[in-house]
């Protein structure tokens, strides 16, 4: 069976942001990065799998430019056979149709039997990239997957919907799921596996030997929110700030009461 | 511009949600009609044109054979954009109806500013104008950032969708979540333990808070997702709505679909160690601190009160 299970490279929310020097998106340096939330348990999904499959073939997919070899690393600790990197500088101001025309392109006659991805990324959050892939492969896709079972071809997924309901969907493979939070525990490489996976293949591709689709929207401008929400803030050392906490309960609500 | 607006419909019943693609189509002026996989039985308060398939005929979770029944209405319609919900339901569909119609999919819009559509980027902290280059275009509408003040109050003139379609995968029933347990809907206090607690011992010193207080404790979905906290007492679009009198987010960043889950909170505070975290938008007070050392103390000194 050939897996294949697309990552990206974003950065931690916590960070702190600012504008890029073209104001179309945010400025890339001084930010702590790490694999996107919704791609470690597409990964995680991935390496079930393929653990389940006998002879199977797992293989992680990142656009960018090098520094992704080092998100990649850990998804080939955690248990995936080879990377293909497409090395691209510009990754970031690809839209989600040029993202998943690339992945399409890569993957179109590599037939893969099942492709992972996260229902969306932490920073642009378009959630289309995954449906996008499955159109352009001519294969069924389903969006934002929290159970998945796969046995003799057949799959049985369950869709999360709003308020906790979820959707049970049985379909064959090939198929192209977007994962959604929760749908299992990644795991953590351990030391052997991330000296292990060192040694695995990891190819980088020029992207545009792939990218063969137009770009059909741009962002014209980035910038901060206004804020809104007149709320106050609060700093200082913790007794102080409970204190204050404390008064503003007493005065604002009836909870101290 | 034409818009054809996608309502939804789930387990029989009609979501409220029609009511924000409506105000979106103010929004954007011209023309517009509706779509739904629905029944008879629950129609929205529409004025105008709808097109109604059966749900029983045309299934409630089937995507290829929905995105055709989009698709063909776009041709008869000549329409120049399609509206979805950025919901379950669109973010499977939108991205298949954008690429049969090779047209630009914007996802998310918060707003819409002299025509421009405006998304969040890496949660809520930035925002990007976005140009659209196709002729035709297909977006999602973020949960409530639309909605008309009033109740609509309109009947639609309804034209009925036939045809025989079918899909690649079926769907096979839903599953409600697990009920019981705490119902944290009547709780007067909620004090809830986000991510940044960092490890499940500290769920109680969250739970401590909200005894003190008199209240329950609640969670955001990842505290949830590594089963630290049952999933019952989750707050959030996948989880429970909350409206107390006071609602504490300890270790919290305030993604959209928490926010969805408890904004509608009499009184908000936030304890975070980020001064920039989006919760603090949704807050009347956000105190800058590590919660670990914040929360215990301001338990203490509650219960000496
Ligand atoms: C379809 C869908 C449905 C979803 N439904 C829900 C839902 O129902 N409910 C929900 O909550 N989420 C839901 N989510 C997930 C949501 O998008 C966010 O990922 C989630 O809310 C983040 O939880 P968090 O704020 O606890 O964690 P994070 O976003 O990781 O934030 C942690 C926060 O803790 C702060 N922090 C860290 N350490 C400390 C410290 N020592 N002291 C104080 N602060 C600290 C950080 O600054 C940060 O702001 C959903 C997502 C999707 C895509």
């Amino acid at each position: 069976m050939k897996i294949l299970v697309c990552i990206k490279r974003v950065p931690d929310m916590e960070s702190k942001f600012k504008v890029d020097a073209d104001g179309t998106w945010y400025e890339k340096t001084d930010l702590a990065w790490r694999m996107n939330e919704y791609d470690e348990y597409a990964v995680e999904q991935a390496v079930q799998l393929k653990e389940q499959e006998e002879d199977s073939d797992l293989t992680v997919l990142c656009i960018g430019g090098d520094q992704v070899k080092e998100t990649m690393k850990k998804a080939l600790a955690m248990g995936c056979d080879r990377g293909a990197h497409i090395a691209d500088d510009n990754s970031s101001s690809k839209e989600p149709f040029e993202i998943a025309g690339i992945i399409a392109e890569y993957a179109k006659d590599k037939s893969f039997d099942l492709v992972f991805t996260g229902m969306q990324s932490q920073d642009r959050g378009s959630a289309q990239v995954g449906i996008l892939v499955a159109e352009l492969l001519d294969i069924p896709g389903i969006a934002t997957i929290v159970d998945f079972v796969y046995s003799g071809g057949e799959v049985k997924v369950k869709r999360e919907l709003e308020g906790g309901v979820k959707a049970c969907v049985t379909v064959k493979a090939p198929l192209v799921v977007t994962c959604q939070l929760g749908l299992n525990t990644p795991r953590y490489p351990t030391l052997p596996n991330i000296m292990k996976a060192k040694k695995k293949e990891l190819l980088s591709l020029p992207v545009e030997d792939l990218l063969k689709v137009d770009s059909r929207q741009e962002t014209a401008k980035i910038y901060f929110p206004e804020k809104k929400g007149g709320g106050l803030i609060l700093e200082g050392d913790a007794p102080e700030l409970v204190d204050k906490l404390i008064q503003i309960l007493k005065e604002k609500t009836a909870v101290l009461a | 511009m034409k818009i054809i607006l996608v309502a939804e419909y789930r387990d029989g019943k009609l979501l409220a949600s029609f009511n924000e693609l409506m105000d979106f189509a103010d929004k954007m002026g011209g023309e517009n009609v509706m779509f739904l996989v629905g029944g008879d039985n629950d129609l929205p308060k529409y004025d105008g044109k709808l097109y109604l398939a059966d749900a029983g005929t045309f299934g409630e979770y089937s995507p290829d054979v929905h995105k055709q029944l989009i698709l063909d209405i776009v041709e008869k319609e000549q329409a120049d954009m399609v509206a979805f919900c950025h919901s379950s339901y669109g973010w499977d569909l939108a991205p298949r109806v954008a690429f049969a119609l090779k047209a630009a999919q914007v996802s998310e819009i918060v707003e819409i500013v002299d025509g421009v559509p405006v998304v969040p980027v890496c949660n809520a902290k930035l925002r990007r104008d976005v140009q659209i280059k196709t002729k035709r275009s297909v977006v999602t509408l973020q949960a409530g950032a639309f909605g008309l003040p009033e109740e609509p109050a309109g009947t639609p003139t309804i034209e009925k969708v036939e045809g025989d379609l079918a899909g690649r995968v079926q769907f096979t029933g839903y599953e409600q979540p697990e009920s019981g347990g705490v119902d944290l809907g009547k709780a007067r206090i909620v004090v809830s333990a986000g991510r940044g607690i960092g490890k499940p011992e500290n769920v109680e010193m969250i739970a401590n808070l909200a005894q003190a207080l008199g209240g329950e404790y609640g969670a955001s979905r990842p505290v949830v997702d590594s089963e630290w906290v049952e999933h019952n007492r989750q707050v959030g679009t996948t989880g429970q709505t909350v409206a107390p009198k006071l609602y504490v987010a300890c270790g919290i960043s305030g993604a959209i679909q928490h926010l969805a889950g408890m904004k509608k909170s009499e009184f908000i505070v936030a304890v975070n160690t980020d001064k920039d975290a989006p919760i603090g938008e949704a807050a009347d007070v956000l105190v800058v601190a590590d919660l670990k050392e914040f929360v215990p103390l301001l338990t203490e000194k509650i219960q000496s009160l």
